[in-house]
């Protein structure tokens, strides 16, 4: 989920990386512009490697815990379609809890301008644009933003490259070698000054990233764990663990079924295919 | 009581199905009560009303999901009133998705428009008006419905064979008009094939980046009534009138803007009325206005909607509650995870200062079961004003559904 990007281009990516080395070279000193650049880098390369699922579905639990352990539970299905040149589109569908079943959410994102949404009523058959220029709010009561869950798109945030760092993970519990980078919103209503994301050095993938508030407190821990790869490529986690650190309450989100390269076309992420999806 | 009957067969056809086939069967059932706060205005009504409710939903798509069928019926029972016991098929439709359009025939329900406190132009399917005074329900209307989604725009071509006749509260029901609408009597249709008129209608829709905007068309029988023609006296002296329906065309309008924290919207119509007594008459109505969202108040995970909406009506056809009126309200969502929702506002009109206030609390309790909480108040109308009827009828209303 971490960096999947559209707007990939193998020429940039490589004039970007050329850069890097040259940067390195010529301003050997200027260890930050350096370690913009290499932030950067991390990122295309993330992205890069991503590039080409074309779409995939999967279903997802989401589970609710407060601070007392009650567990509220959904279930979504994804579907995602791949757009070249710009952010994807996505749809998600509510199976549960019963009485939202056949609520979906269509966003066409994009990497600057707002994305699009729609959000499908069954009960109203009333297909309603949301103002998603807000996207730090909740997604349905969890602890996972709008923004957090959306298409991650390289121009979304500027980088900067820490340090290596070996942390232990589920999978991990020797460790795994990462790259600790920082990202900045470039969009101005996020509800983030920062997050600092572990990057694991052989995947190119978020191990866990954490997500500071407009205050710069620490708000959120993200985990992901359960990494399988697909297709020989494209790898997705299991679990996203998300902790909130103000509250107390976590969102827990399990991945099943992913497949890819099902067919999708824009015919799926139509406005009238909103009201057919369920 | 022969819609108990269809439903009931109906339900039990689908149950089987469900059966047979495995196919997706969901839906509420529910029961509601509603306390009024005054002695009502007529003997036959009374204070306390119970009802119960079930809309039993069955789903079976096919063909990689481009052909579906779904069946949703509704049925309520009320205490006291035999207008508000009504059964409908709300959907009852066959759809298949070719290259380019989607194709759907039978009983639905579509909804087009954009404001949050009135459905201005939103006329395809007839208001369930018996279900509650806010005329969100809709019936199911028959309709072949043709759609095509472009670069260029969507394009929704309809016809729209069998008239349904609006719902009223009946004599003992509440709250009502002083003058008892009768739909048990026929209704007078004022043109020449009356309630076989095959209405067309049409609508194109687009965004351009912030911007949505909708035009719309409609050729046929109006589904708000014309006129009401008086029959007789009922037992208590109140007036028993039916409504009077004509053919009318229709064109509308409806477009919103995002900007910032803000939407703003506009729905326009202007309406010519074909046939009977008012034949020649031009009318305009329009509803507009903004919604502020200040997301996360105070730090919270909440958000606090501010509803500003401002109605007007040439009243040239029929007099009308919105006809030179302010809606304003508050809407807080919890973003909790029982999806916790208030809101509270008020219409004020501006030459009577009649005010119509209501309060709609609504929250999940565990995974399958809903409750809403509404209050709605009716002050200070004139006589002769359409809210005068309302003036001893502010009630509150709590619905508990479970969902299945």
């Amino acid at each position: 989920m971490f960096f999947r990007n559209t707007v990939n281009n193998p020429l940039i990516t490589l004039i970007l990386l050329l850069s890097t080395q040259v940067f390195s070279t010529a301003y050997a000193g200027d260890t930050d512009a350096k370690n913009i650049e290499r932030g950067l880098a991390i990122a295309v390369e993330a992205d890069k490697r991503d590039t080409g699922f074309t779409d995939f579905t999967a279903n997802m639990v989401m589970e609710l815990r407060n601070r007392q352990g009650d567990i509220s539970t959904r279930t979504i299905r994804l579907k995602t379609l791949e757009v070249i040149g710009d952010g994807d589109k996505s749809m998600s569908i509510f199976d549960a809890p019963a009485d939202v079943k056949g609520t979906a959410f269509l966003t066409y994102s994009h990497a600057i301008k707002p994305d699009e949404q729609w959000l499908y009523l069954p009960a109203l058959k009333r297909v309603k644009r949301i103002n998603s220029k807000n996207k730090s709010g909740p997604f349905m009561g969890s602890e996972f933003a709008y923004e957090d869950l959306a298409s991650q798109e390289v121009e979304k945030y500027t980088y900067k490259y820490l340090r290596d760092e070996t942390i232990k993970t589920a999978e991990f519990p020797d460790g795994v070698d990462c790259f600790v980078i920082e990202r900045y919103p470039a969009y101005e209503y996020s509800g983030y000054t920062r997050q600092l994301a572990w990057v694991n050095k052989d995947r190119y993938v978020a191990e866990k990233i954490e997500f500071y508030d407009r205050k710069n407190s620490l708000l959120k821990t993200l985990t992901n764990s359960g990494y399988k790869q697909y297709l020989g490529q494209y790898w997705r986690p299991a679990e996203m663990l998300m902790e909130n650190h103000q509250t107390g309450k976590s969102t827990l989100l399990s991945w099943e079924n992913y497949k890819f390269k099902t067919g999708l076309t824009d015919r799926d992420f139509s406005r009238n295919s909103l009201k057919r999806a369920r | 009581m022969k819609n108990s009957f269809y439903c009931l067969a109906a339900i039990s056809f689908v149950t089987f199905s469900v059966n047979a086939f495995g196919a997706e069967f969901s839906g509420y059932i529910g029961a509601q009560t509603r306390n009024f706060f005054n002695p009502p205005s007529a003997p036959e009504q009374h204070s306390n009303y119970l009802s119960a409710v079930a809309e039993p939903e069955f789903y079976q798509e096919w063909d990689n999901g481009d052909q579906n069928v779904e069946i949703k019926l509704f049925y309520r029972a009320d205490q006291y009133d035999e207008q508000r016991t009504h059964g409908d098929i709300r959907e009852l439709s066959w759809t298949s998705v070719f290259e380019d359009w989607e194709l759907r025939l039978g009983i639905s329900k579509v909804f087009w428009g954009v404001a949050e406190t009135q459905h201005l132009v939103d006329i395809v399917n007839q208001t369930d008006l018996v279900e509650n005074v806010d005329a969100e329900d809709k019936l199911g209307q028959q309709m072949i419905r043709a759609s095509t989604e472009q670069d260029w725009g969507t394009i929704d071509l309809f016809v729209l064979p069998g008239f349904r006749e609006r719902t009223f509260a009946g004599i003992e029901g509440r709250p009502r008009t002083e003058a008892i609408v009768d739909t048990s009597r026929n209704a007078i249709y004022d043109s020449s094939n009356g309630k076989n008129h095959i209405d067309l209608a049409a609508r194109y829709s687009h965004y351009i980046g912030e911007w949505e905007f909708g035009l719309s068309l409609f050729s046929g029988t109006g589904r708000e009534p014309t006129d009401y023609s008086f029959v007789t006296l009922s037992s208590s002296g109140q007036p028993i009138v039916v409504p009077v329906y004509s053919l009318i065309t229709q064109l509308g309008f409806d477009g919103q803007a995002f900007f910032g924290d803000w939407t703003w919207k506009l729905e326009a119509a202007n309406i010519e009325v074909r046939s009977g007594a008012k034949k020649g008459i031009n009318s305009f109505k329009t509803v507009g206005g903004f919604e502020y969202t200040w997301v996360g108040i105070a730090d919270s995970g909440m958000d606090l909607g501010f509803v500003v909406e401002y109605h007007y009506s040439d009243q040239r056809i029929i007099e009308t509650i919105f006809d030179n009126d302010l809606a304003t309200g508050l809407r807080f969502v919890f973003n909790d995870a029982q999806s916790s929702e208030i809101l509270a506002g008020m219409f004020t009109d501006a030459n009577t200062q009649a005010i119509a206030s209501f309060i709609e609390a609504s929250r999940r309790l565990g995974d399958s079961w809903t409750m809403e909480f509404q209050v709605r108040t009716f002050h200070g109308a004139k006589e002769n004003r359409p809210l005068y009827s309302f003036r001893f009828d502010d009630f509150a209303q709590f619905d508990l559904n479970y969902h299945f």
